[in-house]
């Protein structure tokens, strides 16, 4: 099974580089574009054995412990 | 008072903290690999600056996992003196030994110069040689130095006088434009609860002689020095 995390900065925490994508952005004409986030995609595999009960709870805790710092990130994830 | 300068694959700042102590302060001090978990009996922890691990996920993310750490943890929780430095800082935010995470700096530069940072706690183990309202004249090096923490836990921070040092104009005045990274309220270096633990993006270690512009450094290792005589 493959897991798929992506993490981002939280609302309230301030995302400078996503900012200065967003200008850039208008600055080459994408005039409609309200806000630009930036963040961090991670491909997870697991041993085909795992149920998808098990690879949830994997998941969840490899994100909450390692992937993010909860100060300031948050994370979705999908399995497949 | 014998210093341990913890070494990362990736430090680069932990043979000048090992001088600064070693060979300026003269004082005992032992090199001790991320792998071990025998802190040599040392009274005094270095977390030493650079890029412990390629700054790989987030700056001191997996320095964080290493087996020293958990030795340091103990330590630090039985009261033993434990000083972060730049990424020795981060990597003390990663692990929970101090609230709070750095963002990348407010202008998306790496920032390398000479600041002036105000001493606001001179009554914890690192500071006890400063006056409250003294200005260092220390040296900054960094790209994710933006300390950020929410609103509430902040003001708890400022409360219980965790907040140790804060970047401010050569008078001492702090301003926004003394800000070199976009960190709230200026902060510089912070403490925990305890007071034993510092964390501090400045490098201490590169204002320790005179041939470096600046000594100021020297009274935070002798602050710590003098607190456990």
């Amino acid at each position: 099974m493959k897991a798929r995390v992506y993490v981002s900065l939280k609302k309230s925490v301030l995302d400078p580089q996503g900012k200065t994508i967003h200008q850039s952005l208008q600055n080459i004409g994408f005039q409609r574009i309200t806000e630009v986030r930036q963040g961090k995609f991670f491909e997870i595999d697991f041993a085909s054995e795992l149920t998808l009960e098990d690879v949830q709870a994997e998941v969840e805790k490899i994100a909450e412990d390692v992937l993010t710092n909860p100060v300031i990130e948050e994370f979705t994830y999908e399995i497949e | 008072m014998k210093f341990g300068v913890l070494m990362f694959p990736g430090s680069n700042c932990e043979h000048d903290a090992y001088h600064a102590v070693r060979k300026v302060l003269r004082q005992p001090a032992e090199f001790i690999w991320h792998q071990s978990t025998d802190l040599k009996e040392c009274q005094a922890i270095i977390v030493p600056g650079g890029f412990s691990y390629g700054d790989y996920l987030r700056t001191g993310a997996i320095a964080r996992f290493s087996p020293v750490m958990g030795a340091v943890r103990r330590f630090a929780d039985r009261g033993g003196l434990v000083l972060g430095i730049c990424n020795g800082f981060q990597i003390l935010l990663e692990s929970g030994l101090l609230p709070g995470a750095m963002l990348r700096n407010r202008g998306l530069k790496y920032v390398c110069r000479q600041v002036s940072i105000r001493v606001e706690n001179a009554r914890i183990p690192f500071t006890g040689l400063a006056g409250e309202g003294d200005v260092w004249n220390i040296p900054i090096g960094h790209m994710e130095g933006n300390y950020t923490l929410d609103a509430e836990a902040f003001r708890r921070l400022e409360r219980n006088r965790q907040v140790v040092f804060r970047y401010c104009r050569p008078d001492g005045e702090i301003t926004a434009d003394a800000n070199p990274n976009g960190s709230i309220a200026n902060v510089a270096g912070i403490c925990n609860s305890g007071g034993n633990v510092l964390g501090m993006m400045p490098h201490p270690e590169r204002a320790s002689e005179p041939l470096l512009g600046s000594q100021d450094g020297v009274r935070l290792f002798q602050s710590m020095i003098q607190s456990r005589s």
